[in-house]
């Protein structure tokens, strides 16, 4: 295994060729909501654009081909990046919409089929009953959790959740799957807790009673490798801009025959078979899935993304944010008065580090890292229900990602020590 | 630094030793406000009195700028008509927007909140139990615009 060489990958950053806040150097550490940009990422992006601009899948001209051939040859890219195939990644424009779109299959089955209306084949799957049951954890982000309470409101399915154990993992034990258990939809790492879960262990209680499985990834895939024909899953939702992608693109991997027999979500141009002026018939996935003209140039950016983090090898990626996690859990837990809130073992677990500092608000705490240039987010993170579990009113939160090192850890302590001496606690 | 700017000795002395907190049991109107993106929460209550004035109590949690700030409303627009203290509201967002000068005779101690205003995400915080404070006081006095 290869050590990262952080400063040769920040000078590939040109933000980290600014200041902040009286000129103090960017340490950011708020890559867990989302990551700064390579310029091979941004590179790509400006190319597209200034030689292949076009919309493609349209048009019968040069561009419109070279437009299209790129935006597929980043679809293969991106698929091979987690061992899948490229008809089975869906291109949206973030997670939360990747979620959504599995969590409004369920709903238009479920109304289409009650209407006796046409389904693809094998549709039967997605449709719910009062009373059928979608799992969650309680560590979800807002994001894998209001859209199934959303689903659950309107078909008279019932949401459960996996329990949260004390030290941050699941409680596998809080709950039983049944017979009327058709979805368990999870995160792969806690955007908060940094947890790293036990998928096998859930997916394999899911299986046991024919549920499907959901997988949030926007916190794993960015950070270790992951490889769908080794997570016994059958959807994996996860956004590029948290990947050192662009802005605007998220994907989603469904296994294909599922895919298939989804119904359509957005619907529009595009995503058509044949079209009357009484209804219309749909193209088969991922195109089914991907109405009006697609995000291409951010599609080729997230490729570029994908070719530098495969330049780096995933296995060091991952090897080098678990030395970071392990410093900095090591550090904070030398601080009287701060606590994390997680797991305090970097084993299983993400570099999201979130902790409380005694006596002081997590805006308090964010605020003064500022001062020190330190970008940490504060708050609940898009996951308030893992607040209310560690009985916490919100964090402050650090992430660490490729261009991060040691000396990004200090900066972070020794923020956190001057937000005590400024406000009168700790010691 | 400048964040000296924001947090004066003044907020920070509001924010450890808040004036006026803890809820009282009679109440004409009560709200929740919350700053859903940090998870500052603040309770309400308004009690209109004989003469016109209202009586606000209120119970919090946040940062130092959102309790600071609950602290200073309840020194200045407690006991005062529902005119009076909307005017304190408009004045500190006005402040807040820099379109208006501190007044000192409206603001009393909140006055010092302008450090906030060079910190956009924080004036929410600021604001948070004065937009509450308006919202019952509009119930409480049945003057909804």
């Amino acid at each position: 295994m290869a050590q990262l060489d952080v400063a040769k990958i920040r000078a590939d950053f040109p933000i980290f060729d600014r200041t902040v806040r009286n000129d103090r150097r960017l340490v950011y550490l708020d890559s867990g909501a989302t990551s700064q940009k390579p310029r091979q990422v941004l590179d790509a992006e400006r190319n597209f654009y200034e030689r292949h601009n076009a919309a493609v899948h349209r048009g019968a001209h040069q561009l419109a081909e070279e437009a299209t051939d790129l935006f597929e040859a980043a679809r293969a890219t991106i698929a091979q990046f987690i061992g899948a195939q490229p008809d089975d990644i869906v291109f949206t424009k973030n997670a939360t919409e990747a979620l959504n779109l599995v969590s409004y299959s369920f709903l238009n089955a479920t109304i289409k089929s009650a209407r006796g209306k046409a389904l693809p084949e094998g549709a039967s799957r997605f449709v719910l009953a009062e009373g059928d049951e979608i799992v969650v954890t309680e560590m979800e982000h807002h994001a894998n959790l209001v859209p199934w309470q959303e689903l659950c409101d309107k078909t008279g399915a019932v949401l459960k959740w996996i329990g949260l154990t004390d030290d941050g993992r699941l409680d596998l034990n809080s709950i039983e799957f049944t017979a009327r258990t058709k979805v368990v939809a999870l995160t792969h790492q806690s955007n908060l807790l940094g947890t790293i879960n036990d998928i096998p262990a859930v997916s394999a209680m899911a299986r046991a009673v024919g549920a499907l499985i959901v997988l949030d990834a926007c916190q794993s895939i960015p950070h270790m490798p992951v490889d769908v024909t080794e997570l016994d899953v059958d959807f994996i939702a996860w956004s590029g801009h948290k990947m050192l992608g662009p802005l605007g693109i998220g994907c989603l991997w469904g296994r294909a025959e599922l895919l298939a027999s989804m119904p359509p979500f957005i619907t529009g141009g595009s995503m058509i078979e044949t079209v009357h002026m009484e209804s219309s018939t749909f193209a088969a996935p991922p195109k089914r899935f991907e109405a009006g003209v697609p995000m291409a140039a951010q599609a080729v950016g997230l490729a570029a993304a994908i070719d530098y983090l495969n330049d780096l090898g995933m296995d060091n990626v991952a090897a080098h944010e678990h030395r970071l996690t392990q410093l900095a859990l090591d550090e904070l837990a030398k601080l009287p008065g701060v606590r994390v809130i997680g797991p305090l073992v970097a084993t299983d677990r993400g570099s999201a580090v979130s902790f409380v500092v005694d006596g002081l608000h997590p805006h308090d705490v964010g605020q003064i890292l500022d001062e020190h240039g330190v970008a940490v987010r504060v708050g609940h993170h898009c996951a308030w229900p893992v607040c209310r579990r560690y009985s916490v009113p919100a964090t402050t939160r650090a992430t660490f990602y490729v261009y991060n090192d040691e000396s990004d850890v200090q900066a972070l302590v020794d923020g956190i020590k001057a937000a005590q001496k400024f406000f009168g606690v700790g010691e | 630094m400048n964040l000296e700017n924001m947090y004066q000795e003044i907020i920070l002395d509001h924010y450890k030793h808040p004036h006026g907190k803890g809820l009282k049991d009679d109440f004409a109107a009560e709200v929740h406000h919350v700053n859903p993106t940090c998870g500052d929460e603040i309770t309400l209550r308004i009690t209109p009195n004989a003469d016109g004035t209202l009586t606000v109590s209120y119970d919090n949690q946040g940062c130092s700028i959102s309790q600071a700030s609950a602290s200073i409303l309840f020194d200045q627009i407690n006991n005062v008509s529902l005119e009076q203290g909307t005017e304190a509201v408009d004045h500190l967002i006005a402040m807040l927007q820099r379109t208006e000068e501190p007044n000192e005779d409206i603001l009393g101690d909140g006055i010092a909140l302008i450090g906030v205003a060079q910190y956009p995400a924080r004036v929410k915080c600021a604001l948070l139990s004065w937009m509450a404070w308006k919202d019952a006081a509009i119930q409480a006095t049945g003057k909804g615009e």
